[in-house]
């Protein structure tokens, strides 16, 4: 059996995916709370299913390692190099606060001097897998709160350095830290300039040749090569394998593979983050938790409140916009997966006792699981109210102030009309609800605001009250049928225009005053239908005319079903319409003959 | 080599015998380009910039079209009034069609005797013409004489063909720079 246990683990891990993330997604929790709910059902407190808990989650750090990558990739040097002082100035103040803090309030709590700074340092440092997971869900990374998460998140990986060569001091002998500290940290600078002259000079050739060949599979494979050796160097000289991992990322965010490397990346990335959230959700010791449940609660709540009390702090002295306070603490203010490692170290050297590590362990997990939660709590009563407050100028407001038009969907058929009124100078505000189509349009450089438009309150914040018209432009018919009742209901002076699925949906359209609507595939299959007429001999402004009275009377069709009662008495009426238009189509067709057999030429 | 830019005005090609036949008769000359503004333009939305570099790329611009109300099919007018523009063709740096010939080629449903001043129109053709006479001048154009195909709507497939065999021969005959003189 021993022999099928990585395919038997494998396949418990992919089918907890399978089952859980969809479920989280569909209840709107979003994807990280399904992986840690997956994690918690068939680890060792749950069914029991999985019980190497340590193991999968040094293997799913790679997933870290991997987003830290896929980031890098998004972020050349010159920008990297524009955040060194968020960077510094952030990130240096946050680990040193929230270690001071979280430090006395150890003591308080009866911790000796060494273990409290050591689990202090430990649970300074928040969790990059969970931050960067939900600003890339949400896509909110290129917001001054996300940025800012982001500087502070790197100096975190730096700083991880400073502390395992403290640990020493401390009475906790640290792994592969052990020998010279100079010499230490001269292969770490060696190895920092190898990475950097490699990814400039050497990287690019190989991947030429490699990409030359033509394999796909090939150049996947040397892509995780080039990143996990990467990540297996820096940990050799005792530094973060997500940071080098990210350096390499930085290096290449300007050479012409990027998006090949972002693509074949992004699926590996995926499962190994998700890997690393089961694994998380696995260490949730139940058994300790339903002994001592208020207790270990509060001790969640401690940490997190004291961890978002420095944040706090720090976001209203930078220049983090007050709407964004909130989502910038809740988004770092959870221990981190560093924690975990020196606890391990910690609790194996003997400065904790095994009960308080493993007390630990699973308040850093609950805090990581905490911050989804409370992410969810942003996203539904925190950000909307802000929607509206936000002042002018703040790159993420809903900048709707006068907005003549809102936009709602903001996929192909949004993006031509929205385009078509852009071009002509009109100011648009656009929503969209699907965060995959936000990060593509993103790219084109489109503001698209996140945001479900069938809720009043966004619609409001989107400026609806000034707006003139409202566009709605997505492809759920019944989704769309709700925004234009909310629309009516509260902002009765919009004008309402709309994409229509079909006929049906059209009906339901003009049932609600909205007349101003277009079936999305029927002016394109015209026109198609135009063309195939002209490539039987039709001349081209024969085969216009034709589509031109085909629309008009389809139109007029469309409007006398819609009064009629019963699909019997609509079908019956469609197969007379149809003979009408062939009638009708003939009879300008002899006109036509007519005056010129009798008059033109 | 004479340069000729020929636009064909008809929105019912199919339904016109003479207009057609006119047409195939001339389009093989050497340096005749042929436009058909129905055929590239059934939206009436012309590319203005690509028909100004046809034009000047002209010694002759030939307009053929059935005689409709009096005047050419809608297009031409869009035509005249998009590609025709301030500053191109009049007005402002305008005047880049000057010393360019224009030659109608006109074909109507009625014989001459209505086009005459007792007859049921009242007025010759060419009379009728007279907008199109002073949209040239105005560019600083020639107008040239036009050729009118009368009652083409019952001319006998003789006929026809000498009225092609006319054409063909103007057109072959065209010399630019002759101005005023010609025809």
């Amino acid at each position: 059996m021993d022999e099928y246990r990585l395919l038997l683990n494998a396949i418990l891990y992919l089918a907890a995916t399978v089952i859980m993330v969809p479920l989280a997604k569909r209840l709107g929790l979003g994807s990280v709370l399904g992986y840690l709910g997956a994690g918690a059902v068939i680890g060792p407190w749950g069914l029991g299913l999985v019980n190497d808990v340590e193991h999968s989650r040094h293997f799913a750090e790679f997933g870290v390692v991997l987003l830290l990558f896929v980031i890098g990739l998004e972020l050349n040097p010159k920008r990297l190099w524009s955040m060194r002082h968020a960077i510094l100035g952030l990130g240096a103040s946050q680990v040193a606060l929230s270690s001071l803090l979280l430090g006395a309030i150890l003591l308080a709590l009866g911790f000796g001097f060494n273990a409290a700074l050591v689990v202090a340092m430990g649970l300074s440092l928040s969790s990059t897998a969970i931050a960067l997971q939900s600003l890339k869900e949400r896509n909110l990374l290129a917001t001054q709160a996300g940025s800012s998460s982001f500087a502070i998140l790197l100096f975190q990986d730096l700083a991880v350095i400073p502390m395992l060569a403290l640990l020493p001091l401390l009475g906790v002998p640290a792994g592969g830290w052990s020998g010279n500290p100079w010499l230490g940290a001269l292969s770490a600078v060696a190895v920092i300039i190898a990475i950097i002259l490699g990814g400039r000079y050497l990287t690019r050739p190989i991947f030429r040749y490699i990409a030359a060949t033509r394999l796909r599979e090939v150049f996947t494979a040397f892509t995780l090569l080039l990143v996990f050796g990467i990540a297996l160097l820096m940990a050799a000289v005792g530094m973060s394998m997500a940071l080098g991992a990210f350096l390499a990322g930085v290096l290449l965010a300007e050479s012409e593979y990027r998006h090949e490397l972002e693509v074949e990346i992004e699926p590996f990335k995926g499962l190994l983050m998700g890997l690393f959230f089961i694994s998380v959700g696995m260490s949730i010791d139940f058994g300790l938790l339903r002994q001592d449940l208020f207790s270990l609660l509060a001790l969640v709540a401690l940490l997190v409140s004291a961890k978002g009390a420095v944040l706090l702090g720090l976001s209203r002295f930078s220049a983090i916009p007050r709407s964004q306070n909130s989502l910038f603490v809740f988004l770092l203010a959870q221990g981190g997966e560093f924690a975990f490692v020196i606890f391990e170290v910690a609790g194996g050297s003997g400065l904790l006792d095994a009960a308080t590590t493993a007390r630990l362990v699973v308040v850093v997990a609950l805090s990581m699981i905490a911050t989804p939660l409370l992410l969810l709590l942003y996203d539904h009563l925190i950000a909307p109210r802000h929607l509206r407050l936000d002042q002018p100028g703040e790159p993420e407001a809903i900048d709707a102030r006068g907005n003549p038009v809102i936009i709602v969907g903001f996929g192909r058929f949004g993006r031509t009309l929205g385009r078509l009124l852009h071009a002509n100078g009109v100011p648009t505000t656009i929503l969209d609800h699907d965060p995959d189509q936000i990060e593509a349009v993103r790219r084109f450089g489109y503001k698209v605001y996140f945001g479900d438009a069938s809720r009043h309150d966004i619609l409001e914040a989107a400026g609806a009250a000034e707006a003139r018209l409202l566009v709605v432009a997505f492809d759920d018919a019944e989704l769309a049928l709700r925004v234009i009742d909310q629309a009516r209901k509260h902002f009765p002076h919009l004008r309402i225009l709309s994409r229509a699925e079909n006929n049906g949906h059209a009906y339901e359209l003009l049932r609600r005053g909205v007349t101003l609507f277009q079936r999305e595939y029927f002016a394109s299959a015209l026109e198609l239908g135009e063309d195939a007429l002209k490539e039987l001999g039709f001349g081209a402004y024969r085969a216009k005319q034709a589509a031109n009275i085909f629309k008009d009377h389809d139109r007029a069709l469309l409007h006398e079903l819609y009064r009629l009662e019963t699909a019997e008495m609509r079908h019956r009426i469609s197969l007379k319409a149809r003979e009408e238009l062939i009638q009708l189509l003939a009879a300008d067709e002899e006109e036509i003959a007519h005056r010129h057999r009798e008059g033109w030429e | 080599m004479a340069r000729i830019l020929l636009l064909f005005v008809h929105p019912f090609p199919h339904r016109s015998r003479v207009s057609r036949a006119l047409l195939e008769g001339v389009c093989d000359l050497p340096g005749v380009e042929v436009v058909d503004l129905y055929e590239q333009y059934p939206d009436f939305h012309i590319d203005i910039k690509a028909e100004q570099r046809r034009i000047l790329d002209a010694d002759l611009l030939v307009v053929q079209h059935p005689f409709y109300w009096y005047s050419a099919p809608a297009l031409f007018k869009q035509w005249q009034d998009r590609v025709l523009e301030y500053g191109f063709a009049f007005g402002g740096e305008g005047g880049a069609l000057r010393g360019k010939d224009w030659l109608s080629v006109v074909t109507t449903g009625q014989g001459s005797d209505a086009y005459r001043a007792d007859g049921h129109n009242g007025h010759s053709v060419a009379e009728l013409l007279f907008p199109f006479a002073c949209s040239a001048h105005h560019c600083g154009m020639n107008y040239l004489e036009p050729i009118v195909v009368y009652g083409a709507s019952r001319l006998s497939d003789e006929q026809l063909a000498g009225w092609v065999e006319r054409y063909r021969q103007r057109l072959a005959d065209y010399r630019p720079g002759r101005g005023q003189g010609d025809g």
